[in-house]
């Protein structure tokens, strides 16, 4: 039985469209996959379906009805509940009234603090989850917050399920537990509609399976009558390759190294935390996103001091040396959030790649003045050497798609010649063209004899390009791995685990 | 001249007078801030609700009448800022800033109409004081809290009403999530806009409180630029009250005792009024500098945008 | 067939303003028209009342000068009329005393002495906001009571020069200004205002420090990202805001007044504000601004004269200009409204 259906949805954001005409149909009690890569239009769909975006055509009908969902109230209301990518818990808020926000029990004018926690414990019991329900929402590890999270949609008496990108922020072990829960969940009777652009997981867990590329159906199946290939395939749009080869190219000098660091809060505590990065060699940081990655690519930057612990550079120490020198010696870096720390989105392309060297010379002319010829030229060889689609070096950066914005980073980043790459994140939120693109310049990078250091919270980026990988786990090295291990041994250190345990 | 003169009970019973108008205004930007608004404009509130509680009492020779004519004008001025900043999305200190030259210049504008004058209005009758004999036996505190107008004891009172609402009713909640993390207030079914809309609503009218208290309930009379920076010692006394209601009392005691201690030594004629106004104001500084450093708000101060 | 109008929000706003300051007018009993003529003349019709407007302008382009370069790099300026009136009072100090000096040094020295008045007392709330987190609209608000109290009392006591007006003693000659537009009070400060917003335009766009100040205030996290230290140019611009905004103050004293009096500013530095949002934080805008609002001074003095209209009518304007520039989109769906073809009745 049909119980949700989706005819000719669109919605355009600009010029771009981001859901062109899908009709869906998802089955009563079925674990529907939603398959494509970064910006095919999986949340932009599923938020419609939720109400927070209002699409611009489309209909949407729910056990034959049609509906309109014009908020997430509505959506609440009809039995669609949705856990999102980007979790929304309020951080200052305790467990038990995060999950009963909106839908309060109440006894006069008070919200009923002990009916809230009965009903509760009674999803607790439902679901096999075990929480502290009084704990502020914001000290939860985030693997528990997405619990929350679940529990919440659970809470308001959802039928339909949408989970968006849901693995992006387990380890290994926890994705297991939450296929087993989401397994359990349909044997209630839920019927889950779960997005993800990870082939595993879809062949892990779901019945059915719908891609999605550039905004358009391409096809529903079987996940069993389905190969990765062919996944793969329909998701890009032409054979996929998903191998590297594999270089050894490092040499024994030391390009960059952190001996034995410490911080402090605020932020996750790093424990002497040591690392070396070779010439020739790209070295990946795994593990779990919160777990102290932030703070270790502040301290290689320059934008934290810690407490103990030496930063040095092509065997100098720069552990005092500030972010503007680090850049001049010859230290890159491509940030992680890249419309918060990369790039300035209302200034030029052309602004943007002079961020940072404007104090330096050929742009800087006499002692205060910017050489606008200089930069301009530089702009325009930036823009052709890396393919930069623009329509001047003028234009703000904000009407850039994502993986030019990107390209400006890296154009910006590599200008003039670093020794040393720290890349953190570098492919999120990017398309596979711009993924790949990255991912060969991360190599070409490594093929000059130069040091990466990468640091990503996906694990297949990580073990695709790195030389050795270090995992990080509560602000530790929790240890070293070949990236050709196993994905569960990876799975232990990011779980805090030893390697021995099985 | 001795220091009893200076420190005696009417001192305190002052500072509790002049706490009055701060612990309004800073409850009053505490609901603003809470659901994420800056409202900088409790100034021009404030003035604005002065002005208007006096000139509806000069017509209607009642202070009642007065006191909804200031409510009223408080309300309104709440329905334009939530409509601009929540609304519209607009710059919350550029509206904020807009609202208090508006209530500077609509005043004087109004009072040289009425009165030919743009400094002061006429006397008005205000509120009489209240007097309990049960209040009157207690030693020491007796005098202190005892023979104020009912504004007074209304500001204490809305402190712990606050607090109830805030941390004790659903709508409370909703309101503290709404400011945090307004995505996941929405995500969870509730209206962002209207809640964020009823917090700026509710924090211009208990400001506005404070602007009839001053000229109702304490002078009698308006007079231009009466309110003298109160909005905004009123968000410093939120801040530093943390941004609860508790805390927002105890803090507006301070900068009432400061308060009262300038107008004090105004009339022993210790030192030239000009130095002793500057009291209050480096009070602010120093309690701003002094503890702000650690302070964390309790919402995002950005515009909601849906897609 | 539409209409295309790309009517800029600013304009807009300043008309929508204008028709609701007649609006307001007409509810109170006034005569709106009279009045507006009136305004007009005050400001435009002679040689005099141009001389006067530009008067009017001067110190307000100097002070939306302060406020935008502040702005620019994330900083809420709201004291900039502390700032003036500490510029002025400098300068009059420095013009007092000195007298050996001769003209222009004297001159010169005493402008920039109210600049650096300016810039010392901005100092303090960029200190405190970047190191202590102090919310500078506050800090700098109480610093602005805090400058006006403080003259007050210097001008009422220590400093008061005999006779019934609180104000100083006049500063020298040698001091003072040029009158540019005789019989006027159009001084060597309006185009010295100009001129400052060239320096500020060109500061921002073309050097290195105006680069930093822009990037600082447009994304601080990059910023600091690439090196860039937000802390370092926001108190830069801070107290160069205070610098322009102490110069302002001294062009009044050095300019028009020729010695300190007490309460000489109609709120100069608010006007600054409003003017520097409706020049959309553009030193070319405020040009334009600050003439505007200059002509609402200049003709409101007319205006009050002629009409009996209180001259506060010019803050009402000013403040529904504020109010309508806040939120832009207010005004494009509006605009929006009117352009919208009417329903043809077929």
């Amino acid at each position: 039985m049909v119980v949700l259906s989706v005819r000719g949805l669109t919605k355009r954001f600009g010029e771009v469209v981001a859901n062109d005409h899908i009709d869906l149909d998802v089955e009563e009690g079925e674990i529907h996959g939603l398959l494509g890569e970064n910006g095919a239009g999986k949340s932009v769909l599923s938020s419609c379906i939720y109400g927070l975006y209002r699409p611009d055509e489309g209909r949407i009908f729910l056990r034959g009805h049609e509906v309109h969902i014009a908020s997430p109230f509505d959506a609440i209301r009809l039995g669609i509940g949705m856990v999102h990518q980007h979790l929304t818990l309020v951080p200052h808020l305790r467990v038990w009234e995060n999950i009963v926000l909106g839908r309060e029990p109440r006894r006069g004018l008070r919200v009923d603090r002990v009916r809230a926690f009965a009903e509760v414990e009674r999803l607790l019991e439902e679901t096999g989850f075990r929480l502290d329900l009084a704990k502020n929402a914001g000290e939860l590890p985030i693997g528990v917050q997405q619990r929350v999270e679940i529990l919440k949609v659970l809470f308001r008496g959802a039928e339909i399920l949408i989970l968006d990108e849901p693995t992006a922020v387990l380890t290994p072990q926890e994705v297991d537990q939450l296929i087993e829960t989401l397994h359990r969940l349909k044997a209630q009777g839920k019927t889950i509609i779960f997005i993800s652009h990870k082939l595993r997981e879809i062949f892990a867990l779901c019945d059915r399976v719908t891609v999605l590329r550039r905004g358009k159906k391409v096809g529903t199946l079987p996940v069993s009558s389905a190969t990765p290939q062919m996944l793969a395939e329909m998701m890009v749009g032409r054979k996929v390759f998903f191998e590297f080869p594999r270089e050894r190219l490092a040499k024994e000098e030391v390009l960059f190294e952190l001996s034995h660091v410490f911080t402090d809060p605020p932020g996750v505590p790093l424990q002497d935390v040591s690392l070396k990065v070779h010439a020739g060699e790209i070295l990946g940081i795994a593990g779990v996103e919160g777990n102290g990655q932030s703070e270790l690519a502040e301290v290689v930057v320059g934008l934290r001091k810690p407490k103990k612990g030496k930063v040095i550079f092509r065997g100098r120490d720069v552990t005092a040396i500030p972010p503007k020198g680090r850049i001049l010696q010859g230290m890159a870096h491509i940030p992680e959030d890249r419309h918060r720390r990369g790039v300035i989105l209302d200034f030029s392309v052309k602004e943007n790649l002079l961020l940072g060297f404007e104090t330096e010379p050929p742009f800087r002319k006499g002692r205060m003045t910017l050489d606008f010829a200089r930069i301009r030229d530089f702009a325009r060889q930036k823009i052709q050497e890396f393919s930069i689609v623009t329509p001047s070096e003028d234009t703000p950066l904000r009407f850039l798609s994502g993986g030019n914005q990107q390209k400006v980073v890296v154009a910006r980043e590599l200008a003039f010649h670093p020794l040393f790459v720290l890349a953190c994140q570098p492919t999120r939120g990017l398309d596979v063209a711009a993924t790949e693109y990255l991912r060969h310049i991360l190599l070409g990078v490594k093929r000059e004899g130069k040091g990466v250091l990468l640091i990503s919270a996906d694990l297949d980026e990580v073990r695709a390009l790195s030389d050795r990988v270090l995992v990080m786990y509560e602000g530790r090295i929790a240890g070293e791995l070949s990236p050709e291990s196993d994905e569960y041994q990876f799975g232990l250190l990011m779980g805090g685990k030893a390697l021995h345990e099985a | 001249m001795s220091l009893s003169q200076i420190i005696n009970l009417s001192l305190f019973q002052a500072q509790l007078r002049m706490a009055t108008p701060i612990l309004f205004a800073a409850l009053g930007g505490l609901l603003c801030e809470r659901v994420g608004v800056v409202n900088i404009g409790l100034e021009g509130i404030m003035l604005t609700s002065a002005f208007f509680g006096v000139l509806v009492t000069y017509f209607t020779s009642s202070p009642l009448l007065g006191f909804l004519g200031g409510l009223a004008s408080g309300f309104l001025w709440g329905l334009v800022i939530a409509v601009l900043t929540v609304r519209f999305f607009g710059n919350q200190i550029v509206v904020g800033t807009g609202v208090n030259v508006f209530g500077l210049g609509l005043s004087a504008f109004l009072s040289q109409k009425i009165w030919g004058s743009r400094g002061a209005s006429e006397a008005v009758s205000g509120f009489a004081p209240l007097r309990s004999d049960l209040l009157a036996r207690l030693p020491y505190l007796g005098p202190v809290l005892n023979e104020h107008t009912f504004l007074v004891y209304l500001a204490i009172a809305l402190v712990f009403v606050l607090h109830f609402f805030l941390f004790s009713t659903p709508w409370g909640l909703r309101l503290r999530a709404v400011g945090e993390n307004p995505q996941a207030a929405d995500t969870a079914g509730i209206n962002v806009f209207r809640y964020k809309t009823l917090g700026v609503v509710a924090g211009s009218l208990v400001a506005s409180l404070g602007g009839v208290f001053l000229s109702l309930g304490h002078l009698n009379f308006f007079a231009w630029g009466m309110t003298s920076g109160r909005g905004f010692i009123g968000l410093a006394a939120m801040i530093f009250g943390k941004w609860t209601p508790l805390g927002c009392l105890l803090s507006s005691l301070l900068f009432g005792f400061a308060d009262a201690l300038q107008m004090r030594l105004q009339a022993l004629g210790v030192l030239p009024s000009q130095i002793i106004l500057l009291i209050p104001y480096l009070v602010t500084i120093l309690v701003l500098s002094g503890f702000v450093g650690r302070a964390v708000p309790p919402a995002r101060y950005e515009p909601y945008r849906k897609e | 067939m539409r209409l295309r109008l790309t009517v800029p929000v600013e304009l807009f706003a300043i008309g929508l303003a204008f028709l609701l300051g007649m609006l307001v007018l007409f509810l109170t009993g006034y005569p709106p028209f009279s009045a507006l003529w009136a305004l007009f003349r005050g400001a435009f019709g002679t040689r005099n009342a141009i001389g006067q407007t530009l008067t009017q302008a001067t110190p307000i382009l100097f002070t939306s000068l302060a406020f935008l370069l502040a702005f620019r790099s994330g900083i809420f300026n709201i004291g900039i009329e502390g700032q003036f009136l500490i510029g002025a009072f400098t300068a009059a100090l420095f013009g007092i005393s000195f007298r050996g000096l001769p003209f222009p040094l004297h001159a010169i020295l005493a402008l920039f002495s109210g600049g650096f008045g300016g810039a010392v007392y901005a100092l303090f709330p960029a200190l405190l906001k970047v190191y202590l987190g102090a919310h500078e609209v506050i800090t700098t608000m109480m610093l602005s009571y805090v400058a006006l109290y403080l003259t007050s009392y210097f001008v009422n006591y220590p400093l008061k020069a005999p006779g019934w007006v609180a104000q100083t003693e006049p500063v020298a000659p040698s001091a003072r200004l040029p009158r540019i537009l005789p019989p006027t009070q159009l001084s060597l400060a309006f185009p010295i205002a100009l001129g400052l917003a060239f320096l500020v335009l060109w500061f921002l766009e073309r050097t290195v420090p105006g680069f930093s100040i822009r990037a600082v205030g447009a994304n601080p996290e990059a910023s600091e990202n690439r090196g860039i230290s937000v802390r370092k140019y926001q108190i830069l611009a801070f107290v160069l805001s205070g610098f322009i905004a102490g110069v302002g103050g001294g062009g009044e004293i050095l300019g028009v007044h020729g010695r300190f009096v007490d309460g000489f500013s109609p709120g100069y530095g608010w006007d600054g504000i409003a003017v520097s949002l409706v020049g959309r934080l553009h030193p070319l805008g405020c040009i334009f601004a600050s003439l505007l609002f200059g002509m609402l001074r200049a003709g409101g003095m007319t205006m009050t004269r002629v009409t009996k209209v209180p001259l506060d009518l010019s803050l009402i304007i000013q403040a529904l200009v504020i109010l309508l520039v806040a939120a832009p989109v207010l005004i494009e769906q509006l605009l929006a409204r009117c352009r919208k073809p009417r329903r043809s009745e077929v």
